[in-house]
């Protein structure tokens, strides 16, 4: 426990830094998921490719990405934006078939009922058809949430500064207290980031809880079901 | 229901759009960050590997020339060589501790080696257009292949060629790029005959998993630096190496034209006093006493009365 | 782009098939590793995800489990059990099996808890035991979500085994690690490029076995139900 004492304002600043390349990508991957699931919901003939697609993404592995993404976009090998933009496409990744799933679980009965009330496709899909699909995109971004956290770590294998620079460092030199200490550190911020991110959305959708139990209803399986992806 | 449903919505897309914009934003400016960007003049940007060795001696540099009066912003642990050479070149760092004999090998693919004087004779021939290095201190950290003691005593290993008493298999251990570099297995072979077994990529820079391996005869052979506080405390042995298979790899600091000669004069003093065994020492403090490295920074300074 | 050029020179190069260090060596490291950890992995989850599944007990405990294990770093937990370990194949084949167990123990008991209650009343009240009702109807019908959530894992595992060479569990990370310290980017890509292949065949296997273990009544009762549900969506889990 030497080390703790000795090191925490440098773990304070890797967490800092770890915050600061891991919550812009989680926002991003949710926002650019929605026309992406938009779409695989609205065409059909899309769903099975774009879904795919994005699945794929999720197998590249992470170390050569962040060494690779460089090369094709032409930033500096330890600028931060590589690593936003990884993540981001991890997320992206994880967060298009949540928001697809999420869009269809929507009940055909009441985009009916919109319609009828005279919705146009444009206000239907923001006002009824997103807002219902709540649950599912909020376990969505939830698991995003969390293996951002912590998948941030592994550019520290780079040299770009992460809570992940405890493991290297540690390993180095040899002090399980560090790497500990990164994997304890990184663990409570993604459940910090988990019950704020749960928080936000019994907030906004006071109508469905994510997170019931006992309610057998489609949409809500289909909510487990996403977190379980 | 759909108005009260569409406020939040409204609230939600803002929430998330404006969290986004602020933290890519934040992202891109965080001052943290290890960015490209170079501060006002009359800062010195120093940077060092991401081994914890070097950043010691990297953040010695640091405090010595804020004793002297200059701005230094530190960007420690930049990955490998390869990440941060081209860096240098560009003039974006403007001292760093590098190892000459690894330096010169890595600009001068055809470098014959030699000792301390020839290594940096040539490794200032090479050297990009606009960079320096400063002399070099005795305190060398360079490539061993290293052993156990146990394994040299039962077969007879004084030096890198006795490698041939060994009938066993050797399995070589160290970084994945030991297996292309110069003094690599390949070296052993075609320099003295040695044929290895195998090769174990570790990727912990002969670090405490290396020396583990070696102690627990899963490998043989190690890359280990001769600086490393596990030879000791671990019993290990570097063999002798009298062909200079390996190049002395004595710290020198590699500064940009922005390094005056007053800042020089001052990394000269340093590198004066910082002996062989003040580097083993400084890395034992490390990982050992697990300090961290402005403290043993800190300590050596004014141990040898540099700080004023 | 040139460098996919030469990713793909480098792959086609006869030069680097054969002995420690070829590519054929290392892809089967790499499937041996994988394979083996979500084998591992699925005797551990499917039986705990399936009495969670059937008896509905213990299920808040075990998502709060996933989460934190979803949240554990599986280069800080590499490193940790290396150090203790060795080097060799045991640090990061224990570190990946934890990597792969929330996926499996997911799909295992939401496999179990999407089968409609009345399906399971109506298998009792013909007269099946316990044993009967988790074997011949929840297990079945249970089946697709199971096999996302090993095709979900098995995703997981196969990019993620490329750290086993950190330390020195070979595999197919070698090229990317010693392509990384050598400034060596064709290597590195191609590297790359065999991991994806494996993880698409990967994707594709599972695929067509998920559709195959959808009971037969089940799919039969979809058609015919096709515009409210649709089969893709049934399968889609992964």
């Amino acid at each position: 426990m030497n080390w703790i004492v000795n090191n925490l304002p440098q773990v304070w600043q890797l967490t800092l830094q770890h915050l600061a390349t891991s919550l812009p990508p989680i926002a991003l991957s949710f926002v650019i998921s929605v026309p992406i699931g938009w779409a695989a919901n609205r065409f059909r003939w899309s769903r099975g490719f774009l879904l795919t697609v994005f699945a794929l993404l999720y197998a590249v592995p992470s170390l050569p990405l962040f060494f690779v993404l460089p090369a094709l976009i032409g930033t500096g090998l330890r600028d931060s934006v590589n690593v936003v933009i990884a993540l981001t496409l991890y997320g992206v990744a994880l967060m298009a078939r949540s928001t697809a799933d999420g869009l269809e679980s929507v009940d055909p009965d009441i985009q009916l009922s919109a319609t009828a009330m005279g919705f146009s496709g444009w206000t239907r899909f923001w006002r009824v058809e997103l807002p219902l699909a709540g649950p599912v995109l909020l376990a969505g971004i939830r698991v995003v949430a969390v293996s951002t956290i912590s998948l941030t770590t592994v550019g520290a294998v780079l040299g770009i500064p992460s809570l992940g620079i405890l493991f290297t460092d540690g390993f180095q030199r040899g002090i399980v207290a560090e790497i500990l200490t990164g994997i304890v550190v990184v663990i409570a911020i993604a459940l910090l980031v988990d019950a704020l991110l749960v928080q936000i959305g019994r907030l906004l959708m006071p109508w469905g809880r994510a997170d019931a139990t006992a309610s057998t209803g489609r949409l809500d399986r289909r909510a487990r079901r996403a977190a379980a992806a | 229901m759909f108005t009260t449903g569409r406020g939040r919505l409204v609230a939600l897309g803002a929430v998330v759009v404006g969290a986004a914009i602020a933290l890519s934003g934040c992202a891109t400016s965080n001052p943290l960050a290890t960015g490209a960007a170079t501060p006002a003049g009359g800062t010195l940007i120093v940077g060092s590997q991401a081994y914890y060795s070097n950043e010691i001696v990297a953040e010695i540099y640091s405090q010595a020339l804020e004793n002297g009066g200059f701005k230094v912003d530190r960007q420690f642990k930049i990955g490998q060589r390869e990440v941060y050479l081209p860096e240098i070149e560009a003039g974006k760092i403007d001292v760093f501790p590098e190892y000459i004999g690894s330096l010169d090998q890595a600009l001068n693919k055809t470098a014959a080696g030699g000792v301390e004087d020839a290594v940096y004779k040539d490794l200032t021939s090479v050297l990009p257009k606009g960079l320096r290095v400063l002399k070099p201190a005795e305190a060398a950290d360079q490539n061993s292949w290293t052993v156990t003691e146990a394994f040299a005593k039962k077969w007879k290993l004084t030096d890198i060629a006795s490698l041939k008493n060994v009938t066993d298999p050797i399995i070589v251990g160290g970084n994945s790029e030991l297996e292309t570099r110069p003094y690599g297995p390949t070296a052993l072979k075609s320099k003295y005959g040695i044929t290895t077994a195998g090769f174990s990529a570790v990727e912990d820079s002969g670090g405490p998993l290396t020396v583990k391996a070696l102690v627990d005869n899963k490998i043989q052979l190690a890359n280990i630096y001769t600086a490393d506080p596990n030879i000791k405390s671990n019993n290990l042995v570097a063999l002798k190496d009298p062909d200079g298979l390996f190049f002395p790899d004595n710290i020198a600091p590699v500064v940009s034209k922005k390094v005056t000669d007053k800042a020089a004069a001052i990394l000269d003093k340093v590198d004066a006093k910082l002996s062989q065994s003040d580097l083993v020492s400084l890395n034992s403090e490390s990982v050992n006493d697990q300090k961290s490295a402005d403290v043993i920074a800190k300590d050596w300074l004014t141990k040898n009365g540099l700080l004023k | 782009m040139n460098f996919f050029v030469e990713a793909i020179a480098w792959i086609l190069d006869p030069r680097h098939y054969g002995g420690e260090n070829g590519i054929d060596t290392r892809i089967v490291e790499h499937l041996v590793i994988s394979f083996g950890v979500v084998l591992v992995a699925a005797l551990i989850a499917v039986p705990l995800g399936y009495a969670i599944g059937h008896t509905g007990r213990g299920r808040a405990a075990a998502i709060a489990l996933s989460g934190g294990i979803r949240a554990l770093p599986t280069l800080g937990l590499l490193i940790l059990i290396a150090l203790g370990v060795g080097i060799g194949l045991t640090a990061p084949f224990i570190a990946l099996v934890v990597l792969a167990i929330p996926s499996i123990l997911a799909g295992a008991y939401s496999g179990f808890e999407a089968v409609d209650r009345r399906t399971i009343d109506a298998a009792r009240s013909v007269g099946m035991t316990e044993w009967q009702v988790v074997g011949r109807v929840e297990v079945p019908l249970g089946l697709p979500l199971l096999i996302g959530g090993l095709r979900a894992a098995s995703l997981q595992v196969i990019a993620t085994a490329t750290l086993a060479d950190y330390v020195g569990g070979g595999g197919l990370g070698h090229f990317l690690f010693l392509g990384l310290k050598t400034n060596d980017y064709p290597q590195v890509l191609a590297g790359s490029f065999v991991v994806i292949l494996l993880a698409i065949v990967s994707e594709i296997l599972f695929g067509v076995i998920q559709r195959l273990v959808i009971p037969a009544g089940v799919s039969a009762g979809m058609s015919t139900n096709v515009r409210v549900r649709s089969p893709r969506s049934q399968a889609a889990t992964g």
